[in-house]
C-alpha cells in the first residue's frame, strides 16, 4: 500500500539535449506525488518513429527493443514525457508482442549483443501515470498556485492517443484525459478549431521540408488567435514543443510573420501550479527565449517571478 | 497537373503483384481493403496544403504502379498523424501503408539526405538529437541537471551496441554508414 511506484525515466533525446526544463520539472512533479522516476542507464534514442518507423521498421523495432529490454532487466515499467517515444516504444512492444515473425528478425539483431526482448515490461506516457496512477483527485490537491484567469489553448499531439482502436487511450475525435490533466492548475481552456491537428513536425516531414512542416504550426497559432489568443500553449511532448516554441522564430523568418505564444509542456505546467518556481527547472531556458533574447511573459502567465535569464 | 492522354492505361490483369505483397509484409496488411472512399485524404492536413493524396497514393500501389509510388517526393509529406487510420472505414491503416511502402523506397534507394544523415547520427552518437555542444550540457545546468543525462550521450557503449545491430541487419549499408568517420564527413561537405 504505502509502496511508492517507480518507473523508469525514458529521456529520448529532445528533453535531456533541447528542452531539459521539462525533465527537471518532471522530477519535481513526480516526485510531489510520490512516484519515483528511475534512470534508465544505457538507453538511446527511442528510435526517431518518422524516420526509422520510415527507413526499416526491424531495425526501427530493434533499436526500441533494445531500449525495452533495459526496463525488462530492471523489473519497472518505464514512462516517457514525450508522444514520438511514446510512438516508437509502445508500438514497438505491442508489435513485437503481437507479431512473431518480427519478433524473430528482432532478437536476432538483440542476440548480437547479448539482450533478448521478452515482452514483460510496459510503456507508459506521464499522462497515463499523472492520469491513471497519481489520479485528478491528487493533482488537484497539489496545486498550490492556480492558473486563474490564465488562458490556456491545447495542443494535444497525435501519438499517445492514435491510433485510438489499437492505443485504446482516449477518443481520438473528442479527447478528455490531457484536458482535465491540464484545467487541474486552475487555467482555462480555450477551445480553437484545429486543437487536434498535428504540428507538422512529425513523420520526419520537419527534416524533409521545415516550411511545410511550419505552415501546419502556423494554421494552429491562426486557429487559436480566432478563437481569441492565448497566454500559453500546453502540450505533452517536447517536439511538438518545439515545433510550437522554436517554431515561432522559424516562421517569422521564413514568412515574416510573428507569433508571441509561451509555450509550456503538461510537465512544467503542473510543476509551476504546484508552486514551483520557474528558476528550479530553467522554464526560461526554452529555444524561443534563447533566439529571440526574450523572456516568458511572467505578468501574463500570472507568476509574478522575478525575470532573471 | 497531368493530362490523362499523357499516360498510357494500366492494365490491370498484369498488376505487380509482389509490390502488394511486399506492403502487406512490411506493415500494411490491409491495403487491400481499401475501396476508394476518399476519407484519409479528406482528413489529411498534408494533403491540404501539398500535392500529398494518401487515397491515390494507394490506388496507385494497388494498380501495381511501384516506381511511380515509391519515387513520388510527396511520399514524405506524411506527418503520421494518423488521422485517417482513426477514420478509414475499411481499417486500411493508411498511416502503416504509408510508413511501408516508405520502407519499400528507401530499400529500392529512394531516400532524403537529411533522413539518412538522422539516421546516421543515432549509430555515431546513439541519438537523432544528440548533445553535440557545450550550449546544450549548459542548458541542462540552468535547469539544475547535470551536464550529461545518463543515456547515450555519457555512455558510448550505447551507440556501439547499436552500431554492432546494424552491421548485423545490413542497417549500416542501407544509410550508407562507415564506421570509419572521415568518408560519412566528407561526404556532407
Ligand atoms: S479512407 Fe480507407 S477505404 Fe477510404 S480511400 Fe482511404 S484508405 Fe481507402
Ligand atoms: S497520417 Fe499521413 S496520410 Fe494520414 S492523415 Fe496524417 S498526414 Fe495524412
Amino acid at each position: 500500500m504505502s509502496k511508492r511506484p517507480a518507473y523508469y525515466h525514458f529521456l529520448g533525446c529532445i528533453i535531456p539535449h533541447r528542452y531539459p526544463s521539462i525533465e527537471k520539472a518532471a522530477k519535481l512533479v513526480f516526485n510531489d506525488l510520490g512516484i519515483d522516476l528511475l534512470d534508465m542507464v544505457g538507453a538511446s534514442c527511442c528510435p526517431a518513429p518518422g524516420v526509422f518507423g520510415s527507413f526499416d521498421r526491424v531495425m526501427w523495432a530493434t533499436i526500441a527493443a533494445r531500449n525495452l529490454t533495459i526496463a525488462e532487466q530492471g523489473g519497472h515499467p518505464l514512462t516517457t514525457g514525450c508522444n514520438g517515444c511514446f510512438a516508437s516504444l509502445w508500438d514497438a512492444n505491442h508489435e513485437l508482442k503481437e507479431d512473431e515473425e518480427l519478433r524473430a528478425a528482432v532478437n536476432r539483431n538483440l542476440a548480437e549483443i547479448g539482450r533478448e526482448f521478452k515482452g514483460t515490461t510496459e510503456v507508459t506516457h506521464y499522462i497515463d501515470v499523472l492520469y491513471g496512477v497519481a489520479g485528478m483527485q491528487k493533482l488537484k490537491e497539489h496545486v498550490t498556485h492556480p492558473f486563474t484567469g490564465v488562458r490556456m489553448a491545447l495542443h494535444p499531439g497525435c501519438h499517445w492517443m492514435r491510433p485510438a482502436l489499437v492505443k485504446k487511450k482516449d477518443n481520438s475525435e473528442r479527447p478528455h484525459i490531457f484536458r482535465e490533466i491540464c484545467e487541474a492548475t486552475g487555467a482555462k481552456y480555450v477551445h480553437y478549431k484545429d486543437e487536434l491537428m498535428c504540428c507538422g513536425a512529425g513523420g520526419a516531414v520537419r527534416t524533409a521540408d521545415v516550411k511545410i512542416a511550419l505552415e501546419f504550426t502556423k494554421q494552429k497559432f491562426d486557429s487559436i488567435l480566432a478563437a481569441g489568443g492565448a497566454d500559453v500553449i500546453v502540450t505533452p511532448c517536447p517536439f511538438c514543443l518545439l515545433q510550437l516554441d522554436m517554431g515561432q522564430v522559424e516562421i517569422q523568418k521564413i514568412f515574416g510573420v510573428e507569433y508571441k505564444f509561451d509555450v509550456m509542456h503538461v510537465a512544467e505546467l503542473l510543476a509551476l501550479a504546484f508552486g514551483h518556481q520557474p528558476e528550479e527547472f530553467g522554464l526560461a531556458s526554452h529555444l524561443q527565449y534563447a533566439q529571440r533574447k526574450t523572456e516568458p511573459n511572467w505578468q501574463r502567465l500570472k507568476l509574478r517571478a522575478k525575470a532573471t535569464a | 497537373m497531368t493530362v490523362a492522354e499523357e499516360k498510357p492505361p494500366v492494365d490491370v490483369d498484369t498488376v505487380d503483384l509482389d509490390f502488394i505483397q511486399m506492403i502487406k509484409k512490411t506493415g500494411g496488411p490491409n491495403i487491400q481493403s481499401c475501396y476508394q472512399c476518399g476519407t484519409c485524404s479528406g482528413s489529411c492536413p498534408a494533403g491540404a496544403r501539398t500535392n500529398y493524396l494518401v487515397r491515390g497514393i494507394i490506388r496507385k500501389a494497388l494498380l501495381g504502379l511501384k516506381k511511380e509510388v515509391i519515387s513520388a517526393p510527396e511520399l514524405w509529406y506524411c506527418t503520421t498523424c494518423y488521422m485517417c487510420t482513426d477514420r478509414c472505414p475499411q481499417d486500411v491503416k493508411p498511416t502503416d501503408v504509408i510508413k511501408a511502402i516508405r520502407n519499400v523506397a528507401v530499400e529500392e534507394g529512394y531516400m532524403l539526405k537529411p533522413h539518412q544523415d538522422v539516421a546516421k547520427k543515432v549509430l555515431e552518437a546513439g541519438h537523432a538529437v544528440p548533445l553535440d555542444k557545450d550550449t546544450w550540457s549548459a542548458l541542462r545546468q540552468k535547469s539544475g541537471l547535470e551536464p550529461l543525462p545518463p543515456n547515450g550521450s555519457s555512455n558510448p557503449k550505447v551507440a556501439e551496441e547499436i552500431r554492432k545491430m546494424a552491421k548485423k541487419s545490413g542497417f549500416d549499408k542501407l544509410i550508407g554508414y562507415s564506421d570509419t568517420p572521415p568518408p560519412a564527413e566528407k561526404k556532407e561537405k
